[in-house]
């Protein structure tokens, strides 16, 4: 008896492994049936939409999608943006938390407004700013019974202030997100290291950039990628002050599919903004991450 | 180094009801290491966060050289800090965690290699000068904390709590280390603490605080041989002062415990017929299982041997004591030894208010 017990559980163990999902399978099961009919599928669609005529594969969705007059207006249009919004809108957050961290009177109150234009959707913040930025707005109105000229803000042929208006509404609607985020990620870090670094001799603006921005970089990368990507896809806000005349990438999707009837090259133009959309979250993935790295010599 | 007047200095929390010191002065000397020691919530902590700028008084001054510092912002007022939290910058590598006071005041580069090579070299440091915190040990980040604080040429050094978070035995090597690295500096220091055992062994001299007042200031030997009052005799001390309920006789030449009676010192011929606090530390109690002349019958509750010592719960009277007695000493509960108090450390206190009795 006792010689032979030993192997007995090699016996046991042997057969019931190999047939066995792994726990972890069964639990991400779900999310992946989700993500792969909600997400892969459409995805897949997309793809196909946008490369495969009526004999095969074709590039011909593609080469009109480039051809059409509003097509390179609409990336310089989106890129312009994309690059003006973003330090802006990191600026006005960062400014706003650090204001909000100082516990001022009534904290909760600031923070719960400034957060409002998050609630709002798209459309409805384009349509209050049309109300200010038309011709006959209350911006206008206000200037004139100051005795100045009104200025025609949303005229097709003033692409300067086309773009500044549709900034001001995109950097209004959107910052309280990347407040959100920023305020959360300062939460997150103890009063000890701000509290240390004063007591050594740091200046507000050393503190800022040695301490409070280095330990807030996890939640600025997170703020970064959204942003960036969301402001990818602004759309409604500039539809709403500009129909035509400040044209968008997702603008333009919008416009083939409806106006023109045309899904092929909307789709097309659907997967000009997925592959930007990954390679910038690459590249900011890495480039802070590089950053990292280099700031901890 | 500086020296450091504090006065009258009022603090209260917002939404707080008391105050979290209470007009508090204190006069610290250059180059002194003074401990503040108190239970939790007893100010001292805001106190050390007043003199570092982190918080602001209510009114009071503090002035550091001569210099009035009150309201100036912490980072104008040359002091270090030892955070118990250690607040060392996880974000960045030990070395530039040592210079980090040194680089925000814009000092040369080899000034800087040269200090943080220095601590490193004194805190034993120095392979771990390219390491991230989260690489090193809950001891070693305490020990660049200390570094970062010891570069800096500061006018005080001021330390909260920052042995809380070592394991004991650690607490202990840390604690002498600490002791000598600070003599060697010759900084005025301000060291917080609740164990005082950490007050005892490393202050020049020991404040102890309660509920944001100043107990008693003096040297660590004084507060602890005489405390000023019941608070601090029952804080400082492991086991702590005991406090017998007892009488002085009408011609104040006896003092009356229970049944008992024991010559009394002179100090209490001005204090005849008042119920007085008779305080004696434990290792000032003798104890024989013989009765010998003026000895005092107690019965054994309890029998604790520490090794070096045996620790004696008795009954006098109707009231318990710890009593330490040498660790030959054999007894056991339910037995009846015969304790002589020492008349030259028995201390007086006021029965209403635990003050201690002066001669009058």
């Amino acid at each position: 008896m006792t010689v032979d017990s030993p192997p007995a559980p090699v016996q046991l163990d042997t057969p019931a492994r190999p047939r066995r999902i792994p726990p972890a399978v069964l639990l991400i099961a779900p999310s992946i049936v989700f993500m792969a009919l909600l997400l892969g599928w459409p995805v897949i669609q997309g793809v196909l939409q946008a490369f495969r005529g009526d004999e095969g594969f074709t590039l011909d969705y593609i080469t009109r999608m480039v051809e059409d007059p509003y097509f390179w207006p609409a990336v310089r249009n989106t890129l312009l943006l994309i690059a003006v919004m973003i330090p802006l809108q990191f600026v006005f957050a960062i400014t706003m938390a650090l204001l909000l961290r100082s516990n001022p009177r009534l904290n909760k109150v600031h923070f719960f407004v400034w957060a409002i234009p998050l609630a709002l959707s798209d459309l409805a913040a384009g349509l209050v700013w049309l109300s200010i930025f038309n011709d006959r707005g209350y911006l206008n109105s206000v200037l004139t019974s100051l005795g100045l000229d009104s200025i025609p803000w949303l005229a097709y042929d003033n692409p300067a202030t086309l773009f500044l208006c549709v900034l001001v509404a995109e950097v209004w609607r959107s910052t309280s997100l990347v407040l959100v985020i920023v305020v959360s990620g300062l939460q997150g870090i103890p009063k000890d290291y701000d509290e240390a670094a004063q007591v050594f001799g740091a200046t507000f603006w050393q503190r800022l950039r040695h301490v409070t921005l280095p330990l807030l970089k996890p939640s600025l990368q997170v703020a970064l990628i959204l942003r960036t990507i969301l402001a990818f896809q602004t759309f409604a806000v500039a539809q709403a002050l500009t129909g035509q005349n400040f044209p968008l990438v997702v603008g333009e999707t919008y416009r083939w599919y409806t106006a023109l009837q045309n899904p092929n090259v909307a789709a097309a133009l659907a997967l000009v903004i997925l592959v930007a959309s990954m390679l910038i979250s690459v590249f900011y993935l890495r480039a802070l991450r590089d950053k990292g790295q280099e700031g901890t010599r | 180094m500086a020296d450091i007047t504090i006065s009258h200095l009022v603090k209260t929390y917002p939404g707080a009801t008391e105050r979290a010191t209470d007009d508090v002065s204190l006069d610290i000397t250059d180059g002194d290491f003074t401990v503040l020691l108190g239970p939790s919530g007893c100010g001292k902590t805001t106190l050390l966060r007043m003199l570092a700028g982190l918080e602001l008084p209510d009114s009071g001054s503090i002035a550091v050289g001569g210099k009035d510092v009150t309201y100036l912002p912490p980072n104008k007022r040359n002091m270090s800090m030892v955070f118990q939290s250690y607040a060392v910058f996880p974000h960045r590598k030990v070395r530039y965690n040592i210079g980090f006071g040194l680089s925000m005041a814009k000092k040369p580069k080899e000034e800087i290699d040269r200090k943080v090579a220095w601590a490193a070299d004194l805190l034993q440091l120095g392979p771990y000068l390219d390491r991230l915190p989260a690489q090193l040990s809950g001891g070693q980040r305490q020990r660049v904390a200390v570094a970062r604080a010891i570069v800096m040429d500061a006018d005080v050094l001021l330390m909260d709590e920052p042995l809380s978070n070592l394991d004991a035995l650690l607490r202990l090597n840390f604690r002498s280390e600490l002791k000598k690295i600070v003599k060697d500096l010759k900084t005025t220091t301000v060291y917080v603490t609740h164990d005082q055992s950490e007050a005892l062994s490393l202050g020049d001299r020991v404040a102890v605080m309660r509920k944001g007042q100043i107990a008693q200031l003096g040297d660590p030997l004084d507060v602890y041989d005489a405390p000023a009052d019941r608070f601090v005799g029952g804080f400082i001390g492991s086991p702590p002062m005991n406090f017998i309920k007892a009488a002085v006789s009408g011609d104040g030449g006896a003092l009356i415990v229970g049944d008992q009676r024991l010559r009394a010192p002179s100090l209490l011929q001005s204090y005849s017929s008042t119920d007085v606090l008779l305080g004696v530390r434990a290792e000032n109690v003798a104890v024989d299982t013989q009765r010998s002349s003026g000895d005092v019958p107690g019965t054994v509750l309890v029998v604790e041997p520490m090794g070096s010592s045996i620790l004696l719960t008795v009954e006098v009277e109707g009231q318990t004591i710890k009593v330490q007695a040498p660790p030959t000493f054999r007894t056991s509960p339910g037995a009846t030894i015969w304790l002589t108090f020492s008349p030259n450390s028995m201390r007086f206190y006021d029965s209403e208010t635990a003050m201690a009795l002066v001669a009058r």
